[in-house]
């Protein structure tokens, strides 16, 4: 019998969210008001759990590094967020929603928590409208819908390019709202060092002052880390330059296990990589996969001359270009999930194919999109016989209106013009769906910690479909947390004030006291970001878009190294107490540095491919992704014991009852 | 290229700060500016010095956490970019670049080239928000009707991010462009008009209270918002504000 107990309720699949919410311990407001609860990380998940728990009755503190809540990266999402409510008539449902969020994960995701995420995916919706985001609207004033990847309905509602943006100013201003209340402290500038335990709970942290460079210590009753992904662990990847795992990774260090590292979402468009100078990279929404079509020369040297110049992109002939996702995935064609559309673009400009100087590009492309909108247009508009020139123009416009900030983003980085010729993009780290296992209520293993959001594992197994991560920071923070947590809470109601002077604080703070002297006071050779930029190499190289064993070996090996280094060898100049980006940077990248080792333990570990975990070794004949049911149906929780290769793994069994296991296929 | 770098070094709100002259050679068109400042940051931690530090995360023009006057102009010469955006190639070879901290009463210096702006949250404190409960329990999404028109001018508003170069680029340094974007996306929205009173009374007079200027109608702020934030908001908002005078 596992340690891990998810706790999943009884109970047909549709009835358990509702069960659960009937039976378990409700906290009174009067007792509320004693009760402190903690949220590190303000973006979607920490943003609007803080409002709701604030909005409940309980006093919460936020804690945020960036000067403002409303800057989390959640801001920088880009396409939509899916929602079941079938506005388009086209058979959307709850059900639908689970699904293809269970198959996206390659049958890696618990079907309860997910049905949950359908459950509450529509009130979601509702919520934001009533707050004052402004969603895109059809001329009746209705919502308007588009689709994304790996789903065959309009599910997703969108806000231009900036949905991540209006729906984080939309839980910022729900802050704000309890924040003039009193009844949220928002803590800016401010970075969580470490989590403290009395008694086995987690009942504070270890904050320092980004400013000051203070150490200080706040208690509560629970705390909810809402710290987001990984992903920086490749250096190069969409993530903001700040977003980190220290907060995950202190937690998991005193007890929080951590689940499925090796799962990481290489978003297939992006803008490539230009130089060595690289600092991180940038998304091209996957809405644009709605419109623009994916595609490499057919020939070998028709790619060469397009690498070194002497061909233009727009004078090969349309049967000299090979849509590979068209070809290979009829049913899906440019709208197949991430993960499939990555490991295409890597097959092609693997083989040669690749658009760009370094060979690691393919083109998306908009001409036929602006030729079918602009005659759509020109049709509507009612004029007749339109030349070529008046369709473009026209074409162009509606683009424009679409997808404006993103063409307007991609010309300033590229300095190309991406309604006249192809935007060249390729796969990057985006997202990590691993993370600090929780159990059904989000609690992780250490009693009173909840994860959420980006930070937590649950649901969105192997890979997450586009669109999901917004609407599961948002169910996580405004509808499953502050209910589940009151169960736990309501133990508390009698134990007053956590105090800060107990022995358990004291310790916390004198080690990450310890932790910092002993970071600032190697004057070593090389800067943090020397050792980031050889991690991030590592791990492009040997956990990115396709491992095998042999490398994987060689990763924990040199990681386990380049650690050791690091902590001989880094050099942080300035003052620990006073602003110090340098020092933010070394406390992160410590952090990655075992973080990294436990990722690539855990890619060994798990022999099949599946979802974002691609091995080399277990493929099919075409190349395709070839998953072990048998012995790796299971949620992968380590447990933290001393350094990373000590790290001991417990299974969680995924038990499959209201959908069959099969092999996804997006033929 | 080849560059010389003129940049405001102050070790703490209350030194006195001073530029500092800093030459750079190697730099590439393709890099971003804050990837030019990294270099150089890079060249100075090699010789033990202290690196400057300087305010930045998403480092794709969204989060509104970087900064910087450049030149004379909030994120730089280029339009409609944060300094994050702005490329090199906007620079020629042998230029003299100086790179100073937004400049505004209420936005003091912290260190180097970061600034504190928490007057913009509690501007955002005293009105930016819809009081409605986050219960999900509302009515249905699309029981609420807005004209596209609204809700695109809407839209329009709210993609403001909260940078500060509208104060930055202001004479007075005032906080209206920023102020009146929020005012103006709820006044646009039927959710937003039912505190509409209030919300711009409130939030008007914290942008007061935290030491912004005034407006004089230059329009610099339009000129140099990243986000293309249009002077039509703060005229929406003078009007929501006399309408509420009115109402008393």
């Amino acid at each position: 019998m596992s340690v891990l107990d998810s706790k999943i309720p009884e109970g047909p699949l549709a009835d358990k969210w509702t069960n659960h919410k009937n039976n378990i311990n409700l906290v009174n407001p009067a007792n509320k008001r004693n009760i402190d609860i903690i949220v590190v990380g303000t973006g979607l998940a920490g943003g609007a759990a803080a409002a709701t728990l604030a909005e409940l009755g309980y006093n919460v503190k936020t804690f945020c590094y960036q000067d403002s809540p409303r800057r989390a990266h959640s801001i920088a999402a880009q396409g939509g967020i899916n929602a079941a409510k079938n506005y388009q008539g086209d058979g959307d449902s709850n059900y639908r929603l689970f699904y293809d969020t269970v198959k996206g994960g390659d049958y890696r995701a618990r079907e309860a928590n997910v049905y949950r995420l359908a459950e509450v995916s529509g009130n979601i919706i509702d919520q934001c409208v009533a707050q004052g985001v402004p969603f895109a609207r059809e001329y009746g004033g209705q919502l308007d819908n588009r689709s994304f990847g790996g789903v065959l309905v309009s599910r997703t509602f969108y806000a231009k390019g900036q949905t991540g943006q209006q729906l984080l100013l939309g839980a910022y201003s729900a802050m704000n709202r309890q924040i003039n209340r009193g009844k949220i402290q928002a803590f800016n500038r401010h970075e969580m060092q470490d989590l403290v335990l009395v008694d086995g709970k987690a009942r504070g942290i270890i904050a320092r002052d980004m400013v000051t460079g203070e150490l200080e210590r706040h208690s509560a009753h629970a705390v909810v880390l809402a710290s987001g992904g990984y992903g920086n662990v490749f250096f190069l990847s969409t993530n903001a330059m700040g977003s980190n795992v220290t907060a995950a990774w202190r937690a998991h260090k005193r007890g929080a296990f951590f689940a499925n590292p090796c799962y990481t979402q290489i978003h297939p468009t992006c803008i490539p990589v230009s130089g060595d100078h690289q600092s991180k990279l940038t998304l091209m929404s996957e809405s644009l996969r709605n419109d623009g079509r994916i595609w490499v020369p057919a020939k070998l040297e028709d790619a060469q001359a397009v690498r070194e110049g002497r061909l233009k992109p727009v004078d090969i002939a349309e049967e000299d270009r090979d849509y590979y996702l068209e070809r290979r995935y009829p049913a899906f064609g440019n709208l197949v999930p991430r993960d499939v559309a990555s490991r295409a673009a890597k097959e092609r400009c693997d083989a040669g194919y690749g658009v760009n100087k370094t060979g690691e590009a393919v083109f998306l492309d908009f001409a036929s999109a602006i030729e079918r909108y602009g005659k759509e247009k020109a049709y509507t508009s009612g004029i007749k016989d339109p030349d070529a020139k008046t369709i473009r123009e026209l074409g162009e416009k509606v683009i424009e209106a679409k997808y404006g900030n993103l063409f307007q983003m991609y010309e300033k980085i590229v300095d190309q013009n991406p309604y006249k010729t192809p935007m060249m993009i390729y796969p990057a780290v985006h997202y990590t769906m691993g993370g600090l296992w929780v159990d059904y209520n989000l609690q992780t293993t250490i009693p009173g910690c909840y994860a959420a959001g980006e930070a937590n594992f649950s649901e969105h197994g192997a890979n997450r479909l586009g669109a999901s991560a917004l609407m599961q920071g948002l169910a996580d923070g405004y509808f499953v947390l502050p209910y589940t947590i009151g169960d736990y809470l309501s133990n508390d109601i009698r134990t007053g004030a956590i105090p800060t002077d107990s022995p358990e604080f004291e310790q916390a703070e004198k080690e990450v006291r310890d932790r910092i002297a002993k970071l600032t006071s190697a004057k070593g050779k090389h800067s943090v970001d020397y050792y980031h930029k050889k991690l991030g190499k590592i791990m492009w190289n040997k956990c990115g878009m396709a491992r095998n064993a042999k490398e994987l070996e060689e990763a924990i090996e040199e990681i386990a190294a380049l650690r050791a280094d690091f902590w001989e060898n880094v050099n942080v100049p300035g003052d620990p107490n006073s602003k110090n980006a340098e020092l933010e940077k070394a406390g992160r990248v410590a952090d990655f540095l075992e973080l990294g080792e436990l990722f690539a333990k855990d890619a060994l570990h798990r022999n099949e491919s599946c979802g974002g975990h691609f091995r080399e070794e277990y493929q099919t004949e075409d190349g395709e992704a070839l998953r072990d049911d048998e012995n790796f149906k299971y949620v992968a929780a380590w447990e933290y014991k001393g350094a990373p290769k000590d790290a001991v793994l417990h299974k969680e069994e995924l038990k499959y009852e209201n959908i069959e296991v099969k092999t996804r296929s997006y033929k | 290229m080849k560059l010389t770098l003129q940049i405001w070094r102050q070790e703490s709100a209350q030194a006195k700060g001073k530029l500092v002259s800093y030459p750079i050679d190697n730099i590439d068109e393709d890099m971003s500016f804050l990837e030019m400042l990294d270099v150089l940051n890079e060249s100075l931690v090699a010789k033990g010095d202290v690196p400057v530090e300087f305010d930045h995360d998403c480092r794709e023009g969204i989060c509104g956490m970087c900064s910087l006057q450049i030149n004379g102009e909030p994120h730089g010469p280029d339009r409609r970019v944060t300094t994050c955006q702005l490329h090199m190639r906007m620079f020629k070879d042998g230029d003299t670049i100086v790179i100073e901290p937004f400049r505004a009463k209420a936005f003091p210096v912290i260190k180097d080239l970061v600034v504190d702006r928490s007057a913009f949250d509690r501007i955002q404190h005293a009105g930016g928000y819809i009081s409605v409960n986050t219960s999900g329990k509302t009515t249905d999404a699309n029981a609420i009707l807005i004209p596209k028109e609204n809700a695109d001018k809407a839209m329009d508003a709210a993609t403001c991010i909260g940078c500060g170069a509208c104060v930055a680029a202001c004479k007075n340094a005032s906080a209206m462009l920023f102020t009146s974007a929020k005012v103006s996306q709820y006044a646009l929205l039927p959710q937003g008009r039912v505190e509409a009173t209030t919300r711009v009374q409130n939030m008007v007079r914290q942008m007061d209270l935290e030491g912004f200027g005034n407006c004089t109608n230059t329009g610099a702020c339009e000129v140099e918002c990243p986000k293309g934030i249009s002077l039509e908001n703060i005229a929406r908002m003078n009007r929501e504000f006399l309408g509420a005078k009115l109402k008393g």
